[in-house]
Parts: structure tokens; C-alpha cells; sequence
């Protein structure tokens, strides 16, 4: 039975809670670090993109209104989830990455979703305030979700990456469009696979596969996305990307040359910079 | 399709049982061929310059709809700003084909429209369901064309027109006509209570003969609303009556239509169907409350370049 021929898999993009083919019916062969195939995955296109947007803008009224309580066990169960798929990621990352270092990759990652799902419901302690002012009034700061944001998820590190950069916009309440690393799209794919099957609720993460140049430009200026997260951009159209923003005011997470270490501690950066704050002012009582 | 030739249209409305012959005797409606070509048809693709000239028709084409229990005259008077003046930062916008109300809102929505050329359309005959007696859905008619109405939409029996007194709709329909003066009639079908194809060809050359300027699909009450297929049918009946008569009478599907797709995928089967003499807002009209929104937000995807979102435009 060695010579069986094995199935190669066709992945689809998730959106909306669905996995839809491509609009543009496109896919691309997706390699390992050697050259060696692995999968095909679906090449997005700019309606794919728009569809992820309406999809997230729908989800956004449900998520950012569920009690930040609840969401952080929405969160916590992905980590369960993520953790019964360990192998699938390990053996994902190694092939994507060429490392031998997936099964400690793949445990950074779990618990970099274990600790941003800790954050849901000290966001609000944390970066909000009760204001002292001058006047017989309660001031309160509120932090509250930016909205839709657009994620381009960095290139290199595929799983513990994505995990940093998507985990903390849907702790604090936003839902996301995510652009999967172009060559190594495979956590992606499997970790949306996850949240189909949790309990996030559909169109909180939208994953669109394919060629990152090709999808963020759309992104970066449709109108009804609210922030856009250029980690994994190219460096040759960031400065396009952030000029495309800069016309609808989108909140922009900026990303220097190169990628961050992410086995680094996180910090509380990437919760902060998807979040606007809320004051206000009420009078004293009588 | 073509009714026998030999049956002289005059004749036709002579009593019930002539009426009923002849639409009896109109030929059956192919339910799959139907479907299939309205289907097919949807799937034309109207790019760049054609899409931005079929949004703007479209928009032409909207009667702006507000039908709910709590309407008010400010939720009316908003409704007439924006039928005025849709996008009010792109000047060229046209205006929409009319406002459509309740009969005591129509004062209100006549002094809202001013002289910008917008009618005022409302609902009469004990709309939605239809069941009242004749005189009161004739002082229905009376109160909205005293308020000024331009257009009345009123809605037909359809308990009577499925127990097969077609006479008796027949007669309905002529006595409205006759209490409406010069404001246009639209006859609504409610096809959504016709169960089939047969019945809406059927209601459709009832509403005809009897003289109505338009024939609507739906209220909006019921669904479904319009469906592509049901408007293929009656646009094939409004084709059918000018071969006939040489006269051209509108078609309006109402309830449902939300996006600039599915208005795109209407004017096709509008230029397919019957015809492009029938691409103006004279002779077909979008009953609708939402697909304006998208209507502009998908014209400004269009002239900026990139995709537009609920912030920017008006959304009621």
C-alpha cells in the first residue's frame, strides 16, 4: 500500500463563517520551505475582499456587544481548540517555516491566544478612567472597539505572527478581515478552521488567502474599514497602502522593516492601537 | 404569446364569462423555461461606464418607500430631502421617481417634493389585504388624490381574483381608475398569494383591461415580494398588451430589492423582456425603501475607486 497516491487539498477562503471558493475561481499551489508541494490554496481577489468586509461589518453590531466576560471564554475555548489540532500546527509550521522548532512555535502560540483572551475584560480597567474635573460632573474615559479592522498577517512567521496580530482585534471587540501569508498560508487556513468550528460567531474573522499585494490595496481604502494592521505589507507598497488610508481616516497599526521577534513577551500595544475611547460627562446628583 | 386574435379586447370585458374565457385562454406560463432564462439572464455582468449609467437609471426608477405603522411627518419630510436630492455631495445625482406613503402622510410628502418633479405615490384600497367594500376603498382613493397624490397604488381582491370572480376585480379596478382623475394607477397583484405563474399573467391582463398605468408586484407585506421570474411574466404581459393595443403601461416590482445587483439584474430583464422603450421611469419603477442606500454607495464605488461604506452615505 505505499505506492497509495495521497488526496492534495484545495483550500477555500473563510468568510462569514462559510468557506467559499474565490469569487475570481483562482487558487495557487501553496510549497514547503525546499520547493516541495503542499497544498493548493485559493488566490483572492478584490471582491473576496469586499465580501469579507460586509461580512465582518455584520459581525461587528454581535462581537463588540457581547459582555467582555463572554467573549474571553469564546476565546478560551479556541485555545482548547487550538490545542487538539497541535499536531496538524506542528507539522504545518515545520513544513511552511522549515524549522524544527514547530512543537515550542506552536506552544508560543497557544498561549499567546491564552493570554490576549485574558485581556478581554481588563481592557476596560486598564485603559479607561474616571476623570478628575473641575466641575460637578462624573467624567468617565471608556475604551470601545475601533470596528473593522484589515490585517495584513506578517509573511515570515506564520502561525505565532498571526496568532499576535489577530488575537488582541477580536479581544478587545473589533472583527478583522485577515490577509494569510502569501507562501505560507497554511496555519492560517487551519486556524480558521478552528474558529468555524468554535464559537466565535461567523464574519468575526474573515481569512482571505492569495497575493497580499494584489488585496491590500482595497482594503486600505475601502471606506467601511476602520483600521489597517500593515504588519505583513511589502515593503515596496506600504507607502501606497498608508496614503490610500490616510483618505477614509483609518486607524493604522505600522510595522517597522522586517518582522518583530514574536517569541518576544507581547505587550499591550496591539490592544491599545484598536481601540478608540469614549468620555463622558454626566452630572453630579442632587 | 398572443391571445386569440380573433377576441376583440373590448369584447373581452363584456361579462364575467367572456372575461373569464379569455384569460383562461391565455396561454400557460412555462414555469422551468421561465425561471431558467430569468436566471440566465441574471447572470449578464454590466461593467464600468454601462454600470454607473444603469445605477443612475435605477435610481430614477426608485419609488422611495415608507409603509410602516409609525410613520411620522418628519420620518416623511427626511424621506422627501432625500428623494430630492439623494447623494447631496454629487449634484448629478437624479432625483427618484416618486415618494410612496400612506394616504394621510400624502399632504406632507406633496409640500416635501415641492416642484423638484418627484410624484408622490400613495397606498389606497384598504391597503395591504384589500378587505374592505368598495366605497371605502373609493374614499381611500378620493382622501389620497384630494391630498394631491400623483400616483395611486392600489391593491386588487385577490380572495375574489382566486375564487375566480374576475368580474368582479375587473369592476373594482375601473371604479379606482375612475376615482383617481389624472393620477396614475398601479395595480398591485400581490403575486406572493397568486401561487402561480398562471394566476400572475392572468391578474396581469386583468389589471390592463381594466386600465391600470402600471402593474405591481408586491406590497411589500407579503413574501415573497418580487421575484425576478414573476416580473419576467408580467413585463411579457405589458409587451403582449402593446403589440396589442399599440398603448405602453409600466411594470413595478416592489418589496425585497435591496441591492444594486439585484436593480441591475431587473433593468436586463426590463431591456430583454419587454423592450428598451421600457428604461424609463415613466413606464418602470423599483418599489423600495433600502436599495437607494446601496444604489449610492456602489455609485461612489464606481466614480472614487474604491469601496464605499454606510458612513458616507445617507442610510434610513
Amino acid at each position: 500500500m505505499s505506492d497509495r497516491i495521497s488526496v492534495a487539498k484545495t483550500y477555500k477562503l473563510y468568510i462569514g463563517g462559510a468557506f467559499p471558493r474565490s469569487e475570481s475561481g483562482r487558487s495557487y499551489p501553496v510549497n514547503d520551505s525546499r520547493g516541495g508541494f503542499l497544498a493548493n490554496a485559493s488566490q483572492g481577489s478584490r471582491k473576496d475582499a469586499r465580501d469579507a468586509v460586509a461580512a465582518a461589518r455584520k459581525a461587528f453590531p454581535g462581537w463588540s456587544g457581547a459582555t467582555a466576560y463572554n467573549r474571553g471564554q469564546v476565546l478560551y475555548r479556541v485555545a482548547e481548540l487550538l490545542e487538539g489540532r497541535r499536531e496538524q500546527f506542528v507539522a504545518e509550521v515545520a513544513a511552511s517555516e522549515g524549522t524544527k522548532r514547530g512543537e515550542s512555535i506552536v506552544d508560543a502560540a497557544i498561549d499567546r491566544w491564552v493570554w490576549y483572551a485574558g485581556w478581554t475584560d481588563k481592557v476596560a480597567s486598564v485603559f479607561g478612567a474616571s476623570n478628575p474635573v473641575a466641575g460637578p460632573y462624573f467624567s468617565f474615559s471608556v475604551p470601545e472597539p475601533t470596528g473593522v479592522v484589515a490585517v495584513l498577517a506578517p509573511q515570515a512567521s506564520s502561525l505565532l505572527g498571526l496568532v499576535s496580530v489577530v488575537a488582541p482585534v477580536i479581544a478587545t471587540g473589533n472583527t478583522c478581515v485577515v490577509v494569510a501569508s502569501q507562501d505560507r498560508p497554511l496555519p492560517a487556513i487551519t486556524l480558521s478552521e478552528v474558529l468555524a468550528t468554535s464559537d466565535v460567531p461567523g464574519g468575526v474573522v474573515n481569512v482571505l488567502t492569495g497575493r497580499t499585494a494584489e488585496i491590500a490595496p482595497w482594503l486600505a481604502a475601502h471606506a467601511d474599514v476602520n483600521a489597517l494592521d500593515l504588519t505583513g505589507a511589502p515593503e515596496a507598497i506600504k507607502a501606497d497602502l498608508e496614503r490610500a488610508a490616510a483618505g477614509t481616516v483609518k486607524r493604522l497599526v505600522r510595522s517597522g522593516r522586517g518582522e518583530p521577534d514574536w517569541a518576544r513577551e507581547p505587550d499591550v500595544s496591539r490592544l491599545r492601537a484598536v481601540l478608540e475611547t469614549k468620555t463622558v460627562w454626566h452630572p453630579m446628583g442632587v | 404569446m398572443s391571445a386569440p386574435s380573433t377576441t376583440e379586447l373590448s369584447e373581452v370585458t363584456r361579462d364575467d364569462a367572456s372575461l373569464r374565457r379569455f384569460l383562461h385562454g391565455l396561454p400557460g406560463v412555462d414555469q422551468v423555461g421561465v425561471e431558467q432564462r430569468a436566471a440566465t439572464l441574471g447572470t449578464r455582468s454590466i461593467k464600468k461606464a454601462s454600470k454607473l449609467q444603469a445605477i443612475d437609471t435605477a435610481i430614477s426608477m426608485v419609488d422611495l418607500t415608507t409603509l410602516e405603522g409609525a410613520d411620522t411627518p418628519g420620518k416623511v419630510r427626511t424621506l422627501t430631502a432625500k428623494a430630492r436630492r439623494p447623494d447631496p455631495e454629487y449634484a448629478e445625482v437624479p432625483h427618484v421617481g416618486a415618494v410612496c406613503v400612506y394616504p394621510d402622510l400624502v399632504a406632507t410628502a406633496v409640500a416635501g417634493v415641492g416642484d423638484s418633479g418627484v410624484g408622490v405615490a400613495s397606498v389606497a384600497t384598504a391597503f395591504p389585504s384589500g378587505r374592505s367594500n368598495l366605497a371605502v376603498k373609493l374614499a381611500d382613493t378620493e382622501l389620497a388624490v384630494e391630498a394631491g397624490a400623483t400616483e395611486i397604488d392600489m391593491v386588487i381582491d385577490r380572495g375574489a381574483f382566486l375564487s375566480g370572480r374576475y368580474g368582479q376585480v375587473y369592476e373594482e379596478i375601473v371604479a379606482v381608475k375612475a376615482a383617481c382623475g389624472d393620477a396614475h394607477l398601479k395595480v398591485i397583484l400581490e403575486t406572493g398569494e397568486l401561487s402561480t405563474y398562471d394566476n400572475v399573467r392572468r391578474a396581469s391582463w386583468l389589471a390592463l383591461l381594466a386600465g391600470g398605468d402600471f402593474i405591481k408586484t408586491s406590497t411589500g407585506k407579503v413574501s415573497p415580494a418580487a421575484t425576478l421570474p414573476v416580473t419576467h411574466v408580467m413585463l411579457q404581459a405589458v409587451r403582449d398588451w402593446r403589440d396589442r393595443t399599440g398603448e405602453l403601461r409600466g411594470v413595478k416590482p416592489a418589496g425585497g430589492i435591496r441591492t444594486t445587483k439585484d436593480a441591475i439584474r431587473y433593468l436586463v430583464a426590463v431591456h430583454e423582456v419587454a423592450g428598451p422603450e421600457w428604461l424609463t421611469p415613466k413606464l418602470f419603477r423599483f418599489g423600495a425603501s433600502s436599495l437607494l442606500n446601496d444604489l449610492l454607495m456602489q455609485r461612489r464605488t464606481q466614480l472614487e475607486g474604491h469601496y464605499s461604506g454606510p458612513d458616507y452615505v445617507t442610510v434610513d
